[in-house]
């Protein structure tokens, strides 16, 4: 047994900065932002939008689009560094919103490669035969941890939600990786506020993105290309052969770079990162969301889905695009 | 050495190899710095040679990197 994709959503906060407004907040510009990261807009929850209301929508779109009842969900799983309360759970709040009486719910954490992460969670669970319709989700608030002050970081951080609802069907695996590096978690860190005396001075300014853009920069470029040869070696296939590369979307000078060592057209690499910045583990299921609801995944396209980031984690799959068949 | 040092320059900047000379600078070519942490990376791959951000930052011109490079190498 394995999971497919039958369905997917999204949601973007409404309110947006543009480049110009971040330029009010910070030294910066909007030429150097798009020349830099490639990015134009970030949408910015506000009013009563949170991780939760922004994740309950997406997976309601998803489920939506997936012909899947609440009812007949059997696993809720939120992928968020983000959550706007530590006890429930994202998950658990969504399950309350959705009616989803019979799922199983937690969260996961494992920053930008946590819907890669969570995918093959999900994977793993089908085909052990333990669960079988399980609704994944990333939702990110990153404007509430977004250091304002620190103009290389606070440009490329924006706020949204994307789903997938994964569905039990009969076949083999597809192939799939991911890796760890914890003694490289400093390069790319935020301090919780779950410990003693964080409203210190000193403290206070670690409880924002902190980011060595070098050292993440290189991770990136290097581990992305990697993980794509290794899974092309495991699905004896070139890169000839895959149709799309769909990545985290942290920086659109990145993909390019990994575009470069992959010797792949960027027509491969889809990107909305212009639009919604950098959302963490919300940016692939949004991508993949508007690009399932454009037409623009048909079936049999081969799709590798690659996340790295902050961990240090990394993790990617090898997919072949199909309608759910029930 | 100089001459694949100019050959991983204009491969990653997008520019004719023939045009560059040890004296060229990165700035004249208009990399950025992601332009030249990119060209780093290709060169710490090419020669086995780690280049860190802090030495990064003296090498101006292509014959800088030549000469890191040269210094460098086992």
């Amino acid at each position: 047994m394995r999971g497919r994709i039958c369905g997917t959503g999204s949601y973007l906060p409404e309110k947006y900065y543009d480049n110009n407004d971040i330029a009010k907040i910070v030294e910066t510009s909007d030429a150097w932002i798009r020349e830099r990261t490639g990015i134009v807009r970030r949408h910015i929850a506000s009013g009563d939008e949170t991780t939760v209301s922004m994740a309950v929508e997406a997976g309601r779109r998803a489920l939506e689009n997936g012909h899947v009842l609440p009812k007949d969900v059997d696993m809720i799983l939120v992928s968020t560094i983000t959550p706007n309360a530590v006890i429930p759970g994202v998950a658990f709040q969504v399950q309350a919103a959705l009616g989803a009486a019979q799922a199983v719910c937690f969260d996961l954490s494992a920053a930008c490669s946590g819907f890669v992460f969570a995918y093959q969670t999900a994977q793993a669970y089908i085909a052990a035969g333990l669960y079988q319709t399980i609704l994944l989700i990333g939702s990110e608030t990153l404007s509430v941890i977004n250091n304002w002050e620190d103009r290389s970081s606070c440009i490329l951080f924006g706020d949204g939600a994307g789903a997938a609802v994964v569905r039990a069907e009969e076949g083999a695996l597809y192939p799939s990786l991911a890796g760890s590096d914890g003694t490289m978690g400093h390069v790319l860190a935020c301090e919780s506020r779950v410990q003693n005396g964080w409203q210190k001075k000193e403290t206070e300014r670690k409880t924002y993105i902190d980011m060595d853009g070098t050292a993440v920069f290189k991770f990136a470029v290097r581990k992305m290309p990697e993980m794509a040869k290794a899974l092309m070696a495991q699905m004896q296939c070139t890169e000839a052969d895959i149709d799309w590369f769909i990545t985290h979307q942290a920086n659109e000078r990145i993909i390019e770079a990994i575009a470069r060592r992959l010797k792949s057209d960027i027509t491969k690499f889809p990107m909305n990162i212009a639009e919604c910045g950098n959302t963490s583990s919300a940016s692939i299921p949004i991508l993949l969301d508007e690009m399932n609801r454009s037409g623009r995944l048909k079936d049999g396209q081969k799709i590798i889905m690659a996340g790295f980031g902050a961990g240090l984690s990394w993790g990617a799959v090898y997919m072949e695009w199909q309608a759910y068949k029930n | 050495m100089l001459e694949k040092v100019i050959a991983i320059v204009a491969e990653g900047l997008g520019v004719e190899a023939g045009n560059l000379k040890a004296e060229t600078t990165f700035e004249s070519l208009g990399a950025d710095s992601l332009d030249l942490m990119d060209m780093v990376m290709n060169f710490e791959d090419e020669f086995g040679v780690e280049i860190d951000a802090d030495s990064m930052g003296t090498l101006k011109t292509i014959g800088d990197v030549v000469d890191y490079l040269t210094a460098h190498q086992n």
